[in-house]
C-alpha cells in the first residue's frame, strides 16, 4: 500500500516539453497573481466581497469571468489542434498522437463544460433577479456552492495538464475505449471526476433557478409578463433539471466500471456499450439547448431594445422555447443513425430534429420582424445579434442536413459535423455570450465597454468564424474525418491551410476583446451610465442604478404590463414624484460554506482519481462538517436599514431624475 | 325590484391568456408576488427530488436493458431471497409512515413525539440497511458480486444507489434531532418537511426496485 495512491513523480510531465512548460508558466501566473493580492492587501477584500459573497451579481460576475478564462484556456488547444494539421501533411507533425488525444479531448471538454456553461449560468445569475424584481435567487447560499463545484471541475481539468494526464477519449468518453481496458491510465479518471462535481454544482443551479423563477417573482409578474430572456433561462434550467441527473448517472457507471471492475459498457461480462451512447446522448441533445436558449434570450432582448420596439410575437416566441425544450428530449438518436437501429427508427427521429428547426424558424421571424419598422441602432450588442442570425441559420440547415439520416451515414464524424456544432455553438452561443456581456456590462459595472475596440472584436470574430468553419465544411464533404493526428490526402491540404488563417484571425479578435476590456477600464470615467439605463432599454433591470445596490431594488417593483420598466418610467415621468415607503432589508448573509465545498471537493476528486483512498474519506468527512457547521449558524440573514436603503435610493432617483429632466426638455424643442 | 349585477372587476384579470392559478390571490402564483419562505424551500427541495428520480431512472433503464445480460452467471431466480426483501420492505414502509407521524408531532410542535418518531424512523431504517448489506455481502462470498456480469453490476448499482440515499438521509436525520435537541423546532423545521419528503421518495423508488428487480427478477 502506498501513501499517495498511485501517485508519484512520474506523473509529473518531465520529458514531454511542452505541457512542462506550460504547466510551469501557468503555476507561476498564479503564484504571481496569489502572490500580489496577498502583498497588495486585497486578500480580505476579495475574501469577503467575492469568495464568501452570496449575491447573484457577484457570483455571476465570476461565472463569467471563469468561462473567459477556460475559453482562452480552451482556445489554446485549439491553436494547437489547427497547427498541428496544418504541418501534419504526410508528416507527424510536432504533437504525437497521445498527446493530440488529449487536446482535442481537453478542448471540447474545456469548452463545453468549463466555457459555455459558466458563461450562460453568469449570465442567467446575474439578469434573472433583476429582471424579475426580486432582491436574490432562492438559494443563495447553493448558488455560490454551485459556481465553486463548477470551479473545482475546472480546476481538476486543469490540473491534469501538469500532474498526470487527461482523458484521450474525447470530449464524450465512448466506450469501451475509455474503459480501463484501453484507457488505462488516470485521465479518463480525471475527465469523470471533474465532471462528476462540476455537475451537481450545475444542476444545482438549475433547481434554484426553476425556484426562482417560478416562486420569487416580484407583484403582478404574470408569466406572460416575464422578459423573454428569463422564459429562456426558465427552459434552460428546466433542462438542466431534467437532463443533468442522466449525465451524472451514466458517468456514475463508467466510473464504477473502471474503480470496481462493473460491466455496464465493457465488451465482457455482458456489458453494453451503444447503452452509454444512447444516455449520454439522451443529455447530450438537451445539453445543446440548455447552452443556446439562454443566448436565443439575450437576443431578443437585444434586438428589441435596439430597433425600439417590443419583441415582435412575444407569445409565439414563449410557445417556441417551451417547445425546443419539450422536443429536445426527443432527438437524441440523430447523434448516432450508424448505430443501425433501422430505417424507421433513423426516419422517426431524423423527423423529430427538423421539427426543432421549424421551431427554430419561428424565433428566426420574430427577430427579423422585430427590426422591420424598427429604428435600428447599430452598437455592439446589435451587431452580435446581426451575425447571430446571418451565422445561426446556416448551421441550423447543415443540422437539417445531417438530421437526414442517408446523408448523416455519409458526414457522420467528419469535420462537415465539425463544422456544423461549431456553427451553431459559436454563432449561437458565443455570439450571444458576448452580445450580453456588451448589453449588460454597464448595469454591472457601472461603465459601458468602450465601442470602437467591440466593433473591431465583432467583425473580426465574424470573419475569423467563417475562415475557419467554411473550409471545414469542404473537408467534411471531401471526406475528411475528425480528429486526424496526420493525413496525405492531397486535395485536402489546401483547406487545412486556410482554417489555420482563420484561426490567426480569431486570435487576433480575442486580443482586441483584451484591449477592450482594458481600455474601457481606463476611460470608466468618461464611459460611465449615470442613469442606470444607457441603452434605453425596456425591462426592469434598468430601472435600479448600475452597478445596482446589494438589494437590486429599494422597494420591491410593483409590475403592470408586459414591459414593466417603460410602465414605471412613463409614470415617474408623469408624477416626478419621490418613492415615500423605505423599510429595512433582510439580506442573506455571506458565507464560506460554498468556497469551503469547492475546497474540499477539489481534493475529494484528486485523491479519488490517484486511489488516494484515505484522502477521498478525509475529504468527504470534511464535507459533512462543512455541511453541519452551516447547518447550526444561527443568525443566516442581516438587516440593512431603512435609512441607508433611503439614502442609496436618494442618490440613484436624483440622478434619473436629471437624466428625465434633460430628456423632456430636449422633448420639448424638439 | 330591480337587482343592479356588478361587473366583475377586471383591471387586474383582463389577460385571458393568464396561465397559472386564476385568482391570483396566493402567493408565489401567478401575478401574487414572491411565495412564503416555506414554500419556496419545499418546492425547490421539490424539484431536486424530480432530479433525483430522474437519476434513478437511468439506473433503472439500465438494469432493464442488462437485466438478461447474466453472462452464463446466476440469475435473480437464484439469488434473490424473497423473504428477506419482504422485511426490507416492511421496515421501510412502516418507517415511511413513523415519519408521517414525526410531521404531525411536528405540526404540534410536540418536541418529545416528533423525537420518538423520528428515532423509530431511523432505527427501522437501520434495520433496512443491516438487511441489504447482509443481502450484498451473501453475494459477494457466493462469487455473485457485481464484476461476474452486466446483470449484476445494474443490480449492486441501482440498489446500492438506492441505500446509499438512505444511508445518507440517516446521517441527516441524525444531525437534524442534535440540531433538534440542541435548538428547539425553529431552525429545523423547513428540514424536517424536506426530510419528510425525501423519505416518501425513497420509499416510492423502493417500491419500484421492489417490482421491477425482485419481483419481474424472481421470474426470470
Ligand atoms: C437547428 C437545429 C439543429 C439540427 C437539425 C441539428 C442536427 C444535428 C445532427 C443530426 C447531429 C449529429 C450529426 C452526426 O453526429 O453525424 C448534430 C450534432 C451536433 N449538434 Fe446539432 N443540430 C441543430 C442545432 C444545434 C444547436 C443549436 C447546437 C448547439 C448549441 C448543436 C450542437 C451540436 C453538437 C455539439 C453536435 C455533435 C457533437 C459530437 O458529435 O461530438 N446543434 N446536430
Ligand atoms: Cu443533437
Amino acid at each position: 500500500m502506498n501513501l499517495f495512491g498511485n501517485l508519484s513523480w512520474d506523473a509529473l510531465p518531465w520529458n514531454s516539453p511542452l505541457p512542462l512548460i506550460a504547466g510551469a508558466v501557468v503555476i507561476a501566473l498564479c503564484v504571481a497573481v496569489a502572490a500580489w493580492v496577498v502583498l497588495a492587501g486585497h486578500l480580505p477584500y476579495l475574501w469577503r466581497e467575492w469568495i464568501t459573497s452570496v449575491d447573484h451579481k457577484r457570483i455571476g460576475v465570476m461565472y463569467i469571468a471563469l468561462g473567459l478564462v477556460m475559453m482562452l484556456r480552451g482556445f489554446a488547444d485549439a491553436i494547437l489542434m489547427r497547427s498541428q494539421q496544418a504541418v501534419a501533411f504526410r508528416a507527424e507533425g510536432y504533437l504525437p498522437p497521445e498527446h493530440f488525444d488529449q487536446i482535442f479531448s481537453s478542448h471540447g471538454t474545456i469548452m463545453i463544460f468549463f466555457g459555455a456553461m459558466p458563461l450562460t449560468l453568469g449570465l442567467m445569475n446575474f439578469v434573472i433577479p433583476l429582471q424579475l424584481g426580486m432582491r436574490d435567487v432562492a438559494f443563495p447560499t447553493w448558488n455560490s456552492t454551485g459556481f465553486w463545484l463548477t470551479a473545482t471541475g475546472a480546476l481538476l481539468v486543469n490540473i491534469s495538464l501538469v500532474v498526470g494526464v487527461f482523458s484521450r477519449a474525447g470530449w464524450l468518453p465512448y466506450p469501451p475505449l475509455s474503459e480501463l481496458q484501453f484507457s488505462p491510465d488516470v485521465g479518463v479518471d480525471y475527465y469523470l471526476w471533474a465532471l462528476l462535481i462540476s455537475g451537481v454544482g450545475t444542476l444545482v443551479t438549475g433547481i434554484n433557478f426553476v425556484t426562482t423563477i417560478l416562486k420569487m417573482r416580484a407583484p403582478g409578474m404574470g408569466y406572460l409578463r416575464m422578459p423573454m430572456f428569463c422564459w429562456t433561462a426558465l427552459a434552460s434550467s428546466l433542462l438542466i433539471v431534467a437532463a443533468f441527473p442522466i449525465l451524472t448517472a451514466t458517468l456514475l457507471m463508467l466510473t464504477l466500471d473502471r474503480y470496481l471492475g462493473f460491466h455496464f459498457f465493457t465488451t465482457a461480462g455482458g456489458g453494453n456499450m451503444m447503452m452509454f451512447i444512447n444516455l449520454i446522448w439522451a443529455w447530450g441533445h438537451p445539453e445543446v439547448y440548455i447552452l443556446v436558449l439562454p443566448a436565443f434570450g439575450v437576443f431578443s432582448e437585444v434586438i428589441s431594445t435596439f430597433s425600439g420596439k417590443p419583441l415582435f410575437g412575444y407569445r409565439s416566441m414563449v410557445a417556441a422555447t417551451l417547445g425546443i425544450c419539450i422536443i429536445s428530449f426527443l432527438v437524441w438518436l440523430h447523434h448516432f443513425f450508424t448505430m443501425g437501429a433501422g430505417g424507421t427508427v433513423n426516419a422517426a427521429f431524423g423527423i423529430a430534429t427538423s421539427v426543432i428547426a421549424v421551431v427554430t424558424g419561428v424565433k428566426v421571424f420574430n427577430w427579423l420582424f422585430t427590426m422591420y419598422g424598427g429604428r435600428i441602432r447599430f452598437e455592439t450588442p446589435m451587431l452580435w445579434s446581426l451575425g447571430f442570425i446571418v451565422t445561426f441559420v446556416i448551421g441550423g440547415m447543415t443540422g437539417v442536413l445531417l438530421a437526414v439520416p442517408p446523408a448523416d451515414f455519409l458526414l457522420h464524424n467528419s469535420l462537415f459535423l465539425v463544422a456544423h456544432f461549431h456553427n451553431t455553438i459559436i454563432g449561437g452561443v458565443v455570439f450571444g455570450v458576448f452580445a450580453g456581456i456588451a448589453y449588460w456590462f454597464p448595469k454591472a459595472f457601472g461603465f459601458r465597454l468602450q465601442e470602437g475596440w467591440g466593433v473591431a472584436a465583432f467583425w473580426l470574430t465574424l470573419a475569423a468564424f467563417y475562415a475557419v468553419f467554411v473550409p471545414l465544411y469542404m473537408l467534411g464533404l471531401l471526406g475528411m474525418p475528425r480528429r486526424m493526428q496526420h493525413y496525405d490526402m492531397e486535395m485536402w491540404r489546401p483547406w487545412v491551410l486556410a482554417a489555420m488563417i482563420g484561426v490567426v484571425l480569431f486570435g487576433a479578435a480575442m486580443i482586441c476583446q483584451v484591449i477592450q476590456l482594458v481600455v474601457s477600464i481606463r476611460r470608466r470615467d468618461l464611459l460611465r451610465d449615470e442613469t442606470g439605463d444607457p441603452w434605453n432599454g425596456r425591462s426592469l433591470e434598468w430601472a435600479t442604478s448600475s452597478p445596482p445596490p446589494q438589494f437590486n431594488f429599494a422597494v420591491t417593483p410593483n409590475v403592470a404590463g408586459e414591459e414593466p420598466y417603460w410602465e414605471i418610467e412613463r409614470r415617474v415621468i408623469a408624477s416626478r414624484q419621490n418613492e415615500s415607503g423605505y423599510e429595512a432589508i433582510p439580506m442573506p448573509r455571506n458565507t464560506a460554506t460554498g468556497f469551503v465545498t469547492g475546497f474540499f471537493a477539489t481534493i475529494t476528486g484528486f485523491a479519488m482519481v490517484w486511489h488516494i483512498w484515505w484522502l477521498a474519506i478525509l475529504g468527504l468527512v470534511a464535507a459533512y462538517a462543512v455541511f453541519v457547521w452551516y447547518a447550526w449558524r444561527d443568525v443566516s440573514e442581516e438587516e440593512i436599514p431603512a435609512e441607508e436603503v433611503a439614502r442609496i435610493d436618494q442618490i440613484h432617483r436624483k440622478r434619473r431624475a436629471d437624466r428625465l429632466a434633460r430628456h423632456s426638455d430636449a422633448g420639448e424643442s424638439a | 325590484m330591480t337587482t343592479t349585477i356588478e361587473a366583475p372587476a377586471l383591471e387586474r384579470h383582463a389577460a385571458p391568456y393568464r396561465l397559472g392559478r386564476a385568482d391570483g390571490l396566493a402567493t408565489g402564483h401567478g401575478e401574487a408576488g414572491p411565495a412564503s419562505k416555506r414554500v419556496v424551500v419545499a418546492f425547490g427541495f421539490w424539484i431536486f427530488l424530480l432530479s433525483d428520480i430522474v437519476m434513478f431512472s437511468a439506473f433503472f433503464a439500465a438494469h432493464a436493458v442488462l437485466q438478461t445480460a447474466t453472462d452464463g452467471g446466476p440469475t435473480g431466480r437464484d439469488l434473490f431471497n424473497p423473504t428477506r426483501v419482504a422485511i426490507e420492505t416492511a421496515c421501510l414502509l412502516a418507517s415511511s409512515f413513523t415519519c408521517g407521524l414525526s410531521a404531525l408531532a411536528t405540526d404540534a410542535r410536540n418536541h418529545v413525539w416528533t423525537q420518538a418518531a423520528l428515532l423509530v424512523t431511523g432505527l427501522l431504517g437501520l434495520a433496512f440497511l443491516s438487511l441489504e448489506a447482509q443481502e450484498f455481502a451473501a453475494m459477494i462470498a457466493s462469487g455473485a458480486g457485481p464484476e461476474r456480469s452486466a446483470f449484476l453490476s445494474s443490480f449492486f448499482a441501482l440498489v446500492g444507489l438506492h441505500g446509499a440515499h438512505v444511508s445518507v438521509g440517516l446521517l441527516w436525520l441524525g444531525t437534524m434531532m442534535a440540531q433538534l435537541f440542541v435548538k428547539g423546532f425553529e431552525p429545523v423545521i423547513y428540514r424536517l418537511i424536506c426530510f419528510n419528503l425525501y423519505w416518501h421518495v425513497l420509499d416510492i423508488i423502493w417500491v419500484a426496485i421492489f417490482t421491477v428487480v425482485y419481483l419481474i427478477g424472481e421470474g426470470r
